[in-house]
């Protein structure tokens, strides 16, 4: 279980000071698929970096398994089990797709998991596994590289911002199989920041995000409506 | 050969003890053995120290290795080795100088290597250079290469050097004829104090000549890199310039790539780039589990891969 607890973050901008996170609190149980949903600057994206440890919190606590991790750094949260995908996962030249998969397993990894790993978001091992993760490769194969990297660590909570930007239609149906199939046939927990229609219709949970704060939350079935009907009434023309 | 000789080889030429095919060793200023094969020869030059490799036309999947060794504090040398690599063939060299000085004064080793490669040839010069010992005594490199490509020929040089060599000069000329092809890659990785400038020319001179240089550096602690890689175009010719370089600490790096057009169809292009290693590279590794240190270790090890 994740318990998250009045989480604060704020950043100094020319504009003073700007909260972030706002006394902003949830709890996620075992094995369910969260999706994290709302408006763009809303802390979607600073709440799951806020999981990791990629980011100094202000203040709050956070709980995996009932164990405090708000202090522990980045690496000793990936090693209680914690994966994350990057919204804009970095390049790097001269790490093959083959490397980063091997060092997100933390083994060698034969070229049969590989395979499956990259099937998984739509990649073809023979095409990419030599191919170094640089500026050769599109925004798109980038991220689903980061996502098999998340899928290869084998968390039990995964967290991924926004998995679908960039990819296009055909391997994007692909993606939300994996998320689907992972979710059924393990036990881990999914945390998916995500607009995406089709991934808030794979959720067990939709937790609505804005200004910092948990404004809904709930099963997708009663959640979904509200968001829909939120999102049509939100502009003043269209209500 | 002792056991700091047989750690040397093993790192500027991949070999445990004596290699396969032809090889000449050369250990504190001596010859320590060497090798011929009906292909190729190796002679000792009679008016200064160094040595001919001749290689026979046609020959195809042999190797020269040439490692050289100093453990001597003090030894100074300077040594000439001209290759002359026969029209056709398809052959590898390996040179390499490793340095082990544990005394206070300078050990340094300068070696002119001249390749004169026939038509159609293909060559895969590879060259390491390493240095290590607890004295305050300097280790000093100062290579140059100078290589004559003829109509066709291609040679792929890598040329690597790790830490531990304090001080090195590197000039690099290569002249290509018509429709050969040239690639140099070269990975240097200084720390301390150390310094490092290294300068290559490239004159493209037939129609269909190609060059791509790419330099991937990184520079560590207090150390600095200057790096001034040139190609000339004086025909229907393509060229690339590409360097990078990582700079960590208080480290200096210089990169002044170079090209110039003779020839109207000549398409020449250069790109260089120094920066730190991003930040987002590191977190996105400590998210895998690994520790900062670890991280930056993946990263530059993946970098002068």
């Amino acid at each position: 279980m994740l318990e998250i607890k009045n989480l604060a973050f704020t950043v100094e901008d020319e504009k003073g000071r700007q909260t972030i996170l706002d006394d902003l609190s949830l709890t996620v149980p075992t094995g369910r698929l969260v999706v994290v949903t709302g408006p763009n600057g809303g802390g979607k994206t600073t709440l799951a970096k806020a999981i990791m440890g990629l980011i100094p919190l202000n203040g709050g606590q956070i709980l995996y398994n009932g164990t405090d991790i708000t202090g522990m750094t980045i690496t000793e949260r990936a090693r209680a089990g914690i994966g994350y995908g990057f919204q804009q996962p970095p390049r790097f030249k001269g790490i093959r797709v083959r490397d980063l998969l091997d060092l997100a397993a933390g083994r060698k990894l034969n070229h049969g998991e590989c395979c499956t790993y990259l099937t998984e978001v739509g990649l073809c091992a023979k095409d990419y596994l030599d191919r170094e993760v640089d500026t050769s490769l599109s925004g798109g194969e980038v991220k689903r590289i980061e996502i098999a990297t998340v899928l290869a660590r084998g968390c039990e909570l995964m967290i991924f911002d926004e998995p679908e930007a960039g990819i296009d239609l055909w391997s994007f149906s692909r993606l939300t199989e994996t998320f689907q199939a992972l979710h059924k046939k393990s036990d881990a927990t999914l945390i998916i920041i995500s607009h995406q229609e089709r991934i808030i219709q794979l959720a067990d949970e939709i937790v609505l995000v804005a200004d910092g704060k948990v404004q809904q939350k709930g099963p997708k079935e009663e959640m979904f409506p509200k968001i829909i009907g939120a999102a049509v009434t939100s502009c003043s023309r269209m209500s | 050969m002792n056991k700091i000789e047989e750690a040397l080889l093993e790192q500027v030429a991949d070999l445990h003890g004596v290699p396969e095919g032809a090889y000449n060793i050369r250990r504190n200023g001596e010859s320590a053995g060497r090798r011929t094969t009906e292909n190729i020869d190796i002679v000792t030059k009679t008016d200064r120290p160094g040595i001919e490799v001749h290689i026979k036309p046609h020959t195809v999947n042999e190797s020269v290795h040439i490692p050289v060794l100093l453990t001597a504090t003090g030894l100074n040398e300077l040594v000439y080795n001209d290759f002359y690599i026969g029209e056709g063939c398809d052959i590898t060299i390996v040179a390499g100088c490793g340095i082990h000085n544990d005394g206070d004064q300078k050990s340094e080793h300068s070696g002119i290597h001249t390749f004169y490669i026939g038509k159609n040839a293909r060559v895969r010069y590879v060259e390491k250079h390493y240095g290590q010992g607890e004295g305050t005594g300097e280790r000093v490199m100062n290579p140059k290469t100078v290589a004559y490509l003829d109509e066709g020929a291609v040679c792929r040089m890598e040329n690597t050097q790790i830490r531990g060599v304090d001080s090195t000069n590197r000039t690099t000329r290569c002249v290509c004829k018509a429709g050969s092809e040239l690639l140099i890659t070269e990975k240097l990785l200084t720390h301390g104090r150390q310094t490092a400038e290294s300068r290559v020319d490239v004159i493209l001179n037939g129609e269909g000549a190609k060059a791509q240089l790419t330099s991937r550096t990184v520079a560590q602690d207090e150390s600095v890199q200057v790096f001034h890689p040139n190609v000339e175009g004086n025909a229907a010719c393509f060229g690339h310039v590409q360097c990078d370089s990582i700079i960590m600490g208080q480290a200096k790096v210089r990169s002044v790539p170079a090209i110039t057009a003779n020839h109207v169809d000549a398409q020449l292009i250069h790109e260089a780039a120094i920066g730190k290693i991003a930040g987002d590279q590191i977190l996105k590794l400590m998210t895998l589990g690994l520790t900062e240190e670890e991280a930056e270790e993946e990263i530059l090890n993946g970098f002068l891969k």
